[in-house]
C-alpha cells in the first residue's frame, strides 16, 4: 500500500521538477518548485522522518520559496504573459549537472546502507537535538558561522549600491 | 461530561466498525476527527463573522445584524446563500487557472492547522511529536496562496496587497517563532498536548502566562499572531483606504467568501494556539476541559475584535519597524530571562527575570524613541 503510494509521489515530484525548467512563465516555474519541495516533504513523512518533513516545509516553502517569488514579483513586466526565463549558461550547467550526477550515483552505489528492521524507524527529536549540540557540534557551529557571514556580506553588498 | 465528545467519537467508531468491511477499518479513526474539523471549521467561521459584526457594532454604538432570525443569528446562513448566488467574475487579463487556484489553496492550510489543536482532554486530531512546528510551517503556506491570488488577478492593487502581506508575514514570523521557543524550551517537547500537560496543577491555574517570561511571550505571540492573520491594526494587506481590498480585490461571490473563511479560521487557530501555549489550553477547574478551551479562545478572539474596533491602521514603516526593532529584541531577551528563571534559585528567579524584562522593555522603548509618535499640539484647537 505505502510502496505504491511512494511511487506515485516519486512520479509527481519528477513531473513538477521538470515543470520548474520547462514552464515558459517564471511564476509557474516557481510554483512547480513549491510542489516539488512539498512532495519531497511527503516522501520524508513516508520515511517516518516527520521532523525533517516539517522543517522542509518551514524552511524551503515558508522562507526560501517566498523570497524567490518575492524577487520574481519585483521584476519588471511581471504581468507580461510571454515573459521568458533566459537560459544563457546551458553548456556550463550541463557540465556541472553531469559531474554532480556521476558523483551522486557513485556515492549512492558505494554507500553501506544501514538496514532498519521493524516498523518504527523514527528518531525522537530530543535525541536529534542532543546529537546536534553534542557529537555534531563542530559542523553545527560552522554552518551557523557561514550563515552569519553570508548575512553580513549581503548587507555590506546591498549598502554599497 | 468532560469526555462527552471523546466517548461520542468512540460510539460512532464502534458503529462504523460493525458496518464497514475489514480492510477499511483503519480509515475510521483517521476520517472521524477529519470530518469533525471539516464540518466544524465553516460553522465556527460563520458565527465569527456574526460575532465580529455584533461586537464592532456595539463599539460603534450600533445594533448590528438583527433582521434574520433572533439576534440576527441566521444572518451568516443568509450571507452564505447570497455569496453562492452572486456572479463569479474573472477579470479579462487574469490567469484563469491561478485565479481559481488561490481561494482553494488558502483555505487548506488554515484548516490543516486545526489537526494539532488540543480542543480538550484527549480531543486532538493528530497528536504528533512536532505539533507546534507543524502549526507554524503549515500556517506559513498561506503566503504562497496570497501570492497566487495577487499575481493571478493581474491587478496592481492585488499585487501590491500581496507584496505587503508577504513582507508583513515574513517579518512577524520571526518574533512569533522566538516567543514559542520559550515554551518549547521550558516543556522540552514540541507536542501541543505535552505543553498543555506541563501546565497542570495549582488547581488548574498553573498557566505559563503567570511567569514573567510567559507574560512577555504571550504578548509577543498574540501581537505577532494578529499580524500573521492580517487583522487590524496590522491589516495593511487589505487596507481599504489605500489599495481597495489588497490581494482579494478581484474576487467575488464564494471565492471572496473563501478568503474570509481562511482569515477567520486562522484567527481562531492563532487564538487557540495562544491559549494552548500560554493560557493552559484546556486546563481549568469545575468546567469540562473543552469548555475551558473555547472560553479562553473566544476571549482572545474578543480581544482581537476589540482591537479592530478601537485601533487605527499602522503605516508600513511603523509595522515593519515594530516587528524588527520592537518585538524581535524583546523576544531574544525573553529567552534569556526564561533561562535565568529556570536556573536561579526559587524566590529570586522572579525578581531577576522580571527586572531583566522591565529594563529591556524600557531600553527598547528608549532606543526607538525617534520613531515614537510625538505629542501633537493643536494650535487652532482652543
Amino acid at each position: 500500500m505505502l510502496d505504491k503510494f511512494v511511487y506515485i509521489i516519486f512520479g509527481l515530484s519528477i513531473l513538477s521538477a521538470i515543470g520548474v525548467v520547462a514552464f515558459r512563465n517564471l511564476f509557474y516555474s516557481a510554483l512547480s518548485l513549491v510542489a516539488a519541495l512539498f512532495l519531497a516533504a511527503v516522501l520524508y513523512i513516508c520515511l517516518q522522518a516527520e521532523f525533517i518533513a516539517i522543517v522542509q516545509i518551514l524552511v524551503y516553502i515558508g522562507a526560501v520559496m517566498t523570497l524567490i517569488i518575492f524577487a520574481i514579483m519585483l521584476t519588471a513586466r511581471i504581468n507580461d504573459k510571454t515573459i521568458r526565463a533566459s537560459n544563457q549558461q546551458r553548456v556550463v550547467s550541463l557540465i556541472a549537472l553531469v559531474v554532480f550526477g556521476v558523483f551522486l550515483v557513485g556515492q549512492i552505489c558505494k554507500a553501506q546502507w544501514p538496514q532498519v528492521t521493524g516498523v518504527n524507524a523514527m528518531v525522537p527529536i530530543g535525541r536529534l537535538g542532543e546529537l546536534l549540540v553534542g557529537h555534531f557540534v563542530l559542523p553545527f557551529e560552522a554552518i551557523s558561522a557561514i550563515l552569519t557571514v553570508a548575512l553580513i556580506g549581503a548587507i555590506v553588498i546591498a549598502r554599497n549600491k | 461530561m468532560d469526555q462527552l465528545f471523546v466517548s461520542l467519537t468512540g460510539k460512532v467508531q464502534e458503529i462504523l466498525a460493525s458496518i464497514l468491511p475489514d480492510f477499511l477499518d483503519f480509515l475510521a479513526p483517521i476520517a472521524l476527527p477529519l470530518l469533525g474539523i471539516l464540518l466544524f471549521a465553516p460553522f465556527v467561521m460563520m458565527y465569527l463573522t456574526w460575532l465580529e459584526r455584533k461586537l464592532v457594532a456595539r463599539i460603534q454604538n450600533r445594533i448590528g445584524p438583527n433582521r434574520v432570525g433572533p439576534f440576527g443569528l441566521l444572518q451568516p446562513i443568509a450571507d452564505g446563500i447570497k455569496m453562492l448566488t452572486k456572479e463569479d467574475v474573472i477579470p479579462e487579463g487574469a490567469d484563469r487557472f491561478m485565479h481559481f487556484l488561490a481561494p482553494a489553496v488558502i483555505v487548506a492550510p488554515a484548516m490543516l492547522t486545526w489537526a494539532v489543536l488540543p480542543f480538550g482532554r484527549n480531543m486532538i486530531a493528530a497528536d504528533i511529536a512536532v505539533g507546534v512546528l507543524y502549526f507554524i510551517a503549515i500556517s506559513g503556506l498561506a503566503e504562497i496562496a496570497i501570492f497566487i491570488a495577487g499575481w493571478g488577478s493581474n491587478n496592481k492593487f492585488s499585487l501590491l496587497g500581496a507584496m505587503r502581506s508577504i513582507a508583513q508575514m515574513l517579518s512577524y514570523e520571526i518574533p512569533m517563532v522566538l516567543s514559542v521557543a520559550v515554551v518549547v524550551m521550558m516543556v522540552g517537547s514540541l507536542s501541543t498536548s505535552a505543553i498543555v500537560e506541563a501546565q497542570s496543577g495549582w488547581g488548574g491555574f498553573n498557566w505559563f502566562i503567570f511567569r514573567p517570561w510567559g507574560l512577555v511571550g504571550f504578548v509577543i505571540f498574540f501581537l505577532a499572531g494578529a499580524a500573521e492573520t492580517n487583522r487590524t491594526p496590522f491589516d495593511l494587506a487589505e487596507a481599504e483606504s489605500e489599495i481597495v481590498a489588497g490581494f482579494h480585490t478581484e474576487y467575488s461571490g464564494m471565492k471572496f467568501a473563501l478568503f474570509f473563511m481562511a482569515e477567520f479560521i486562522s484567527v481562531f487557530s492563532i487564538c487557540a494556539l495562544a491559549s494552548t501555549l500560554f493560557l493552559g489550553g484546556w486546563q481549568g477547574p469545575f468546567l469540562p476541559s473543552w469548555a475551558w478551551f473555547f472560553l479562553k479562545t473566544y476571549t482572545l478572539i474578543g480581544v482581537l475584535m476589540w482591537f479592530r474596533g478601537t485601533f487605527p491602521r499602522l503605516r508600513v514603516d511603523q509595522l515593519l519597524g515594530f516587528a524588527w526593532k520592537g518585538l524581535l529584541p524583546m523576544a531574544f531577551v525573553n529567552i534569556l530571562s526564561m533561562g535565568l528563571w529556570e536556573f536561579v534559585p526559587r524566590p529570586w528567579n522572579y525578581v531577576v527575570s522580571t527586572s531583566l524584562l522591565v529594563i529591556a522593555f524600557f531600553l527598547i522603548v528608549y532606543g526607538n524613541s525617534s520613531d515614537l509618535a510625538k505629542k501633537r499640539t493643536y494650535v487652532l484647537a482652543d
